[in-house]
């Protein structure tokens, strides 16, 4: 059974449609990536998910259970976290109490001491940052206190928004790479980028979604040499 | 001369505690919800209304309307209890189910929330004035031309206990972290896993708890209660909100004591035929700020809400 299944989901913003009945299944233990060019409906897909939206038709299935329309703070406790586009940083509180409310609902403080280093074996930078506001930091060591955050509440299924937006090269390698660790560590993940090469990369599988559809999927290595994914998303 | 601005500053201390409490409950509510409760000065008033059955119910007080400090403290109490009960009816029955819409809604919706407490106050308690207990010990101390009365001092320490109280809510629990977390950014709240209706209710419960504190302070000191005193006392609590930059905490304690010490050095300074234009001082204020600085004193841009 997938960890997670997205059935004939269809979302809405008032009459703006902009999930027109998709669907998407994760494996446990896999990275799944979603690609698609500005406003095909990325976002709109993980706010589903996390429960911050609802969908009008369709439905999400975690392990089988039907979540649709659940409140976000159920999901986390089912272990679906996630990284926001735009990082959804407190930037008036530092970078420890950032932590901290990302393991809001752990009460265990042994377990929270523990979860503290997991994030700096992560992201070393993170732990040189603690005691700072995290509006004073750049814009990478921002996205690495956002993961972090997200993985303070342990997540299962752990959803990225665009972790490398607007962030220089050399960042994005961290990023990626620290993509790859956790997900080595037991983390299903569902990545959402739009930058495709990278994310092709460092994923098993892909979904392309146009203006609200899924118009390919596949392993992602396959989906690499696609002609058409080459010519749209990687600029050949 | 000098003795005059003594005597107002003292006023104006007790008079700000009162507009800096109420100013509590509007900033906060703004800071969840970026919602101005209009209903707030109302419950204020109910906070008083509690105080003045209670006092009647428990038999606290004398056959001449007199009580003791513990028995204000008692009306305190319930008021406080009453009034965060209310709060949180108002937000779960009022503005919960409009809060999908746009914000002139819950604007509205606020508005005729005042409308039918204020309504409702004189359909139940009659629009006649009553009057509330005084304090049997209430008793006047003179420094030369100077004197302080034994209930400003109580509104004062009272009032500032019961701030400190909630900045130690506000910085030192994990609700009031959360309730930080809810005002910067709704929806990251809500991916850490808050219960950010919880947190939202929680607030309205804090914010109208301070209040009623506010209405039993105040009716002590000037017993007469009428299911009307929320409105002005209300909308000068509002202006130091906004004067203190409205969503900030200090801002509010600071813009409260800042409009009630304005407002009785005018009743000192301004000429017995102009003195009733004390009650314009908060709004030439809110005017100003207005005008020069839109965002209050210690208002920063606030982010808006993604
Ligand atoms: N809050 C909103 N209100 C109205 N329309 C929205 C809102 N958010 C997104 N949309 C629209 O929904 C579509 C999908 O947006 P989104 O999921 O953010 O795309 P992506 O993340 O792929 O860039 C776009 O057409 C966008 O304009
Ligand atoms: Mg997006």
């Amino acid at each position: 059974m997938a960890l997670l299944k997205l059935e004939n989901l269809t979302v809405s913003y008032g009459a703006i449609e902009a999930l027109k009945g998709i669907s998407i299944e994760v494996e446990a233990g896999e990275v799944v990536t979603l690609v698609g060019a500005n406003g095909a409906g990325k976002s709109t897909t993980l706010r589903t998910i996390t429960g911050l939206l609802k969908p009008k038709t369709g439905k999400v299935l975690y392990e089988g259970k039907d979540i649709s329309g659940i409140p976000t703070h159920h999901t986390v406790d089912l272990g679906i976290c996630m990284s926001p586009e735009g990082r959804g940083i407190f930037a008036n509180l530092t970078v420890l109490e950032n932590l901290e409310l990302g393991a809001f609902r752990q009460k265990d403080k042994q377990k929270i001491k523990a979860d503290l280093e997991k994030v700096f074996h992560f992201f070393p930078r993170v732990k040189e940052r603690i005691k700072q506001v995290a509006g004073t930091l750049s814009g990478g060591e921002q996205q690495m206190v956002a993961m972090g955050r997200a993985l303070m509440a342990r997540p299962r299924l752990l959803l990225l928004d665009e972790p490398s937006l607007g962030l220089a090269p050399l960042v994005v390698k961290t990023i990626f790479e620290a993509i790859d660790a956790i997900n080595k560590d037991g983390a299903t993940i569902l990545l959402v980028e739009q930058n495709a090469n990278a994310a092709l990369n460092h994923s098993n599988r892909a979904y392309v979604l146009e203006t609200g559809s899924i118009v390919l999927s596949g392993p992602s290595k396959e989906l690499a040499q696609d002609p058409r994914i080459r010519e749209a998303y990687l600029g050949e | 001369m000098l003795q005059t601005f003594i005597q107002q500053i003292i006023n104006g201390l007790a008079l700000g505690s009162i507009y800096a409490l109420i100013a509590l409950g509007y900033t906060m509510v703004y800071g969840v919800l970026r919602l101005i409760n209009f209903a707030h000065g109302d419950v204020y008033m109910i906070g008083a209304f509690v105080g003045y059955y209670a006092a009647q119910k428990f038999g606290i007080a004398s056959a001449s309307g007199q009580i003791s400090f513990g028995g204000a403290l008692i009306l305190m109490m319930t008021a406080m209890m009453a009034s965060a009960s209310l709060g949180v009816v108002i937000e779960r029955f009022a503005y919960r189910p409009v809060r999908k819409y746009p914000r002139l809604t819950s604007l509205i919706t606020a508005i005729g929330v005042s409308l039918l407490l204020e309504n409702g106050g004189q359909v139940l308690f009659g629009a006649d004035p009553k009057f509330f207990p005084i304090l049997n010990s209430a008793v006047t101390y003179t420094f030369g031309s100077v004197t302080v009365r034994l209930t400003d001092i109580i509104i004062v320490v009272v009032s500032v206990s019961l701030m400190v109280l909630l900045q130690t809510i506000v910085l030192k629990t994990k609700l009031g972290k959360a309730m930080r977390a809810v005002s910067y950014n709704l929806d990251a709240a809500k991916l850490m896993g808050i219960n950010t209706d919880f947190i939202i209710a929680f607030t309205f419960a804090l914010g109208s708890a301070l209040a009623a504190a506010a209405g039993i302070l105040v009716s002590l000191s000037f017993p007469k209660i009428d299911p009307l005193i929320g409105v002005l006392t209300g909308l000068k609590a509002f202006v130091a909100a906004v004067l203190g930059g409205i969503g900030n905490i200090t801002g509010a304690v600071l813009g409260g004591f800042l409009i009630g010490i304005a407002e009785t050095m005018a009743a000192g300074y301004l000429p017995q035929s102009l003195n009733s234009y004390k009650d314009a001082v908060a709004f030439a204020i809110l005017i100003l700020v207005l005008l020069f600085k839109p965002a209050g004193l210690m208002g920063s841009v606030a982010p808006e809400k993604v």
